[in-house]
């Protein structure tokens, strides 16, 4: 009987499992394997060299490190940029307002699109030289003549363009699970405080702040893996590395499997990048459960 | 209930879907993988014709971009699944690759049927590019590898009407870099731009400053360098990296050239925005499709010294290679011999603007064309020297570049980098 | 006397400003889009000439010279059947293995679920090289099942997570209630969860739909000819012809952005209705 309802319950998982299996495991475990080797690509031969490639990409690639800072300064950006503007979105939104389900309509629009799309269209919008030149002329209108920039080809502001317009794309995302958390606040809780003389900034910092801690969280774990993965976005905004301004982890590691033709730095490369973000995952979800009473 | 019968559809849909069987090919066929999204349709023309005269089914299939064809190709070399005719597109250490793997058709033999009839049909200079020496330091047994579809040059070009609106004479280029510099203040005053190119794509960056050390310093210096016997952080070599850092104080390159990729350079070159443009002889095909009107000419970068003559990048624009494990092996040869013969070149070159690499195809071009043509005398390519520097080294010098000319380092720090640079390969004992 | 005249005023000035910051939050969203397809409607030579948001001339004929131009016929119905197949793969097989992860318990379970979300947070990029040596290994290359295999893949660990999340805060006792009605746990699982889970799944299907809808460098790399080929591979060569023909492109670019689009616009009410509803969080 026992084993008959163990068997009925592996059933359930098993074709997660396997999927899983075949198509995550085993390829990890190549491309892990593959850091330890020197490889073009191409040949069918590969020579073992060990941890040499790792030695290399910490204490000599100053490259992979640059990119590193960038998708960091973007993820930045992106932690609070997009974020506190989710999470104001999402408690205006909870309110008992009108149009909520509108503006819930629309938010969600820019995550939808791929990042091509998006890319390419905020290229449109904003380059200078061969484009349609809206911000520039827009703050021209206003006023602001001197704040006019080639914001995609100034090296001061093509970092930060990119991040904005991934802010874009990205805080409908956390909208959306922001507006799910703060949803399933009771309102009672609120009732409550009114009741007790609190006002709405008391009732915010008291009950809805604590409550929603782990959505936080959740969202800034989210945000980061995400963030850092962005590389799409940045070939159809800048078109390239531009000189290293621009570089993201993503892009090195594809400039290491073709340009240099050299496969197995690349996956190392990727061993890296994998292990850095499961670090730092962990640390925020560590972060998070100090506070919490258990 | 009625879910169930719709999972019921979508096992059937899987079921078949997934029975994609072998299709029985009765008639041999050759596939080719392509990246030319300007030359797709010429090629389906051509792919027709040879079907009506042969009965060869010939399957052209363009996959774009080309860093995305790149890795597709890599990806089925691995998987031993390369398509019968492919390019590679990468440097010449990884066509020693794939030779070295057996994944290329060794086509000497082919070439040198008939007196060496089909080899003789080419530009030399076209199929040095596909060609390895005897005693070349890849390791390959000399011999023709590859077959150029077409020739190009990397030169400049100048708009005509733009130069009359500055007071220059449209039919007198500027030959020395003196010249060129001067216009670079005019430039700005008249609020036009200047020298555009892709220099966000850093191999025409490459390009540019190889033709300046080869100006500066001469043929043998520079393979001297790469072989590591001279450094970067020569006089000659601060003198290459001091052109950048003039022409950016001249004011004679355009904003935010550093971002641009080629085809927004093309773009703002045909709407004579830029008055100078630094591209390959593909651009005159471009240019006609987004403004036939424009008047423009072809000339050689402006040199630095005359000691040495000025060199450009030239050679086999595009190349086909045969898939040695190929099925189809003498029909793709067949059908290469055909596509590289004179006329089908000529309606190459016609149909697409590009330069023939049979050099008995002088149909009619376009006098610009004939003038990138021209520039062929000039012409060198880093495919032929039969050295390779380090890819790292490559990129540290190319970025050093972009950053000269965004204005962040000055040449001597970037002679500096790329040395150090070169010194830890060197120290690796990698001998390509 | 004053203190509601204080508190109404007060409430209606700051309803208004939030509704000032949605509205021009909104904007910003649409914006582009509304650029996207208006850019798409004017020619070449009018594009930089003319920037009102409404064009003089509806140039209608970009659309098809950008489905011609593009071959996007076959690509279009080829991305559609992926992401139906795929979406509804992911859909019944993870909310299968997180309702068990969930409600069932079995040796191994916490472990399996910890690999999962392991699995979410390192990014295999290059990955599709390894897929393709695997999937050539399988016979399953140059074929539709096993991209769409690998697409299921992808969207795995998300979607147990985000139905797990769900099944673990579902009352239990409409469970009891259904085994006491002599339910099978596949029945529970089928006549009571998933239904319950209405909104977290069209969270799933709107994410999965997006993954498969605009992947395109997978694609490329294991199929063998073009037959099979999604819609962003198509997209990719035509943007790579026509990346500076503005029209054209935008035209392309709204193609294939709008069923992705339309997709949303459909789930979204389902993904709202359960959000809005409190009964189930309780």
């Amino acid at each position: 009987m026992k084993l008959k309802e163990n068997l009925e319950n592996y059933v359930f998982v098993l074709p997660a499992v396997t999927i899983f299996f075949v198509f995550y495991i085993i390829p990890f475990i190549w491309v892990f394997q593959l850091g330890l080797f020197e490889w073009d690509g191409i040949s069918f031969t590969k020579v073992f060299v060990g941890l040499q490639n790792f030695k290399e990409i910490f204490l000599q690639d100053k490259n992979w490190w640059q990119s590193v800072r960038n998708a960091g300064y973007i993820t930045l950006i992106a932690l609070t940029l997009q974020n506190i503007l989710a999470f104001m979105l999402a408690w205006a939104c909870d309110r008992q307002i009108r149009m909520k389900n509108f503006y819930r309509m629309i938010f969600f629009i820019p995550p939808v699109l791929s990042e091509v799309v998006v890319g390419m269209v905020w290229r449109f919008i904003i380059n200078d030289i061969e484009g349609a030149n809206v911000i520039n002329r827009a703050l021209v209108q206003l006023g602001f003549s001197n704040l006019a920039h080639n914001w995609l080809s100034d090296l001061k502001t093509a970092l930060t363009t990119v991040a904005v317009v991934h802010c874009w794309k990205g805080f409908g995302w956390g909208f959306l699970i922001f507006l799910a958390g703060l949803q399933t606040i009771p309102r009672e809780l609120y009732e409550a405080a009114r009741i007790d003389g609190a006002n709405s900034w008391q009732a915010f910092k008291k009950i809805t702040v604590p409550l929603m801690v782990p959505v936080i969280v959740l969202v800034a774990i989210l945000t980061v893996l995400g963030t850092m993965q962005v590389f799409a976005l940045i070939t159809s905004l800048v078109g390239g590395e531009f000189a290293g301004h621009t570089s993201v982890p993503v892009l090195r590691i594809f400039y290491s499997m073709l340009r240099s033709s050299r496969f197995g730095y690349a996956c190392a490369q990727g061993v890296t990048f994998g292990m850095m973000l499961i670090i730092i995952s962990f640390i925020q979800y560590r972060f998070s459960k100090k506070d919490q009473p258990r | 209930m009625f879910f169930r019968y719709v999972l019921l559809g979508i096992f059937v849909l899987f079921s078949a879907l997934g029975c994609s069987g072998q299709k029985v090919v009765s008639k041999p066929s050759v596939t080719i993988w392509h990246w030319m999204t300007d030359r797709d349709a010429a090629f389906q023309e051509l792919a027709k014709k040879y079907e009506t005269l042969t009965g060869v089914k010939v399957n052209f299939e363009l996959y774009a971009p080309s860093d995305a064809y790149a890795q597709k190709i890599r990806a089925a070399a691995q998987g031993t699944n390369l398509p019968d005719v492919f390019g590679i597109l990468g440097e010449k250490r990884d066509f020693a690759a794939f030779i070295k793997a057996d994944h290329i058709l060794d086509l000497t033999p082919y070439m040198e049927v008939n007196n060496a009839a089909w080899k003789n049909s080419f530009f030399p200079k076209a199929l040095a590019v596909n060609e390895f020496t005897v005693g070349n330091s890849y390791g390959i047994s000399s011999g023709v590898y590859g077959v150029p579809v077409d020739i190009l040059t990397i030169q400049m070009v100048y708009n005509k009407k733009l130069f009359s609106q500055l007071g220059l004479d449209p039919n007198q280029p500027p030959k020395t870099l003196d010249e060129f510099l001067q216009i670079g203040p005019k430039i700005q005053a008249a609020g036009l731009q200047g020298l555009v190119s892709g220099w966000g794509e850093v191999w025409m960056i490459d390009c540019l400053a190889n033709d300046y050390a080869f100006n500066i310093m001469g043929k043998d210096k520079v393979l001297a360098t790469i072989k590591g016997e001279i450094a970067y952080t020569d006089p000659d070599w601060i003198k290459v990296f001091t052109v950048f850092k003039q022409m950016q104080e001249s004011g004679i390159l355009a904003k935010g050239l550093v971002t641009m990729i080629n085809k927004s350079a093309e773009q703002l070159f045909a709407n004579e925005k830029a008055v100078f443009a630094f591209n390959g002889s593909w651009c005159v095909n471009v240019y006609q499709g987004m403004n036939p009107s424009l008047e423009y000419a072809a000339m050689l970068p402006p040199q630095v010294s005359d000691k040495y003559p000025m060199s450009i990048w030239g050679g086999a624009g595009s190349s086909f290679m045969v898939n040695a494990r190929s099925k189809n092996k003498d029909e793709a040869v067949k059908f290469l011999i055909w596509l590289t013969d004179q006329d089908q070149q000529a309606y190459l070159s016609k149909a697409t603007n590009n330069l023939p690499a049979n050099k008995n195809s002088l149909a009619k071009i376009p006098e610009v064309l004939a003038q990138f043509a021209r520039g062929m005398d000039y012409a060198t390519h880093p495919n032929v020297w039969g050295v390779s520097e380090f890819s790292t080294v490559i990129e540290a010098f190319d970025r050093g570049i972009q950053s000269i000319v965004i204005g962040e380092k000055t040449p001597g720090e970037v002679a500096a980098e790329v040395q150090e640079i070169k010194d830890r390969e060197l120290a690796k004992k990698r001998v390509k | 006397m004053f203190k509601p005249f204080y508190y109404k005023s007060k409430k209606i000035i700051l309803n208004s400003l939030i509704h000032i910051f949605l509205i021009s939050v909104a904007i910003t969203c649409i914006y582009p889009l509304l650029w996207m397809v208006v850019a798409s409607l004017k020619t070449q030579d009018t594009i930089f000439k003319d920037i009102s948001l409404i064009p003089h001339q509806f140039h209608l004929e970009n659309y098809l010279l950008a489905w011609k131009a593009g071959g996007f016929g076959g690509h279009f119905l080829n991305s559609v059947i992926y992401t139906v197949a795929v979406v509804f793969a992911i859909v019944i097989i993870s909310s299968l293995a997180a309702y068990a992860f969930s409600r069932l318990r079995f040796k191994g379970s916490k472990l399996l679920f910890m690999m999962f979300m392991a699995a979410m947070m390192i990014p295999i990029p290059g990955s599709f090289v390894a897929l393709y040596m695997l999937l050539n290994k399988l016979h399953l290359r140059d074929t539709p099942i096993g991209y769409i295999l690998c697409m299921v893949n992808v969207g795995l660990s998300v979607s147990i997570f985000l139905f797990k999340t769900f099944f673990d805060k579902m009352p239990q006792e409409l469970e009891d209630a259904a085994r006491i009605d002599g339910c099978s746990k596949f029945g529970i699982w089928w006549h009571v969860a998933l239904p319950l889970a209405k909104p977290v799944l069209a969270v799933v299907v709107v994410f999965n739909a997006l993954n498969v809808w605009n992947e395109y460098i997978l694609a490329l790399i294991i199929f063998d000819s073009r037959r099979y080929m999604p819609l962003q591979v198509a997209l990719q060569a035509f943007q790579g012809e026509f990346v500076t023909n503005y029209p054209l492109l935008m035209a392309g670019l709204t193609i294939t952005a709008l069923p992705i689009i339309v997709v949303y616009l459909l789930m979204q009410k389902y993904i709202v209705k359960g959000v809005a509803s409190q009964e189930v969080f309780g």
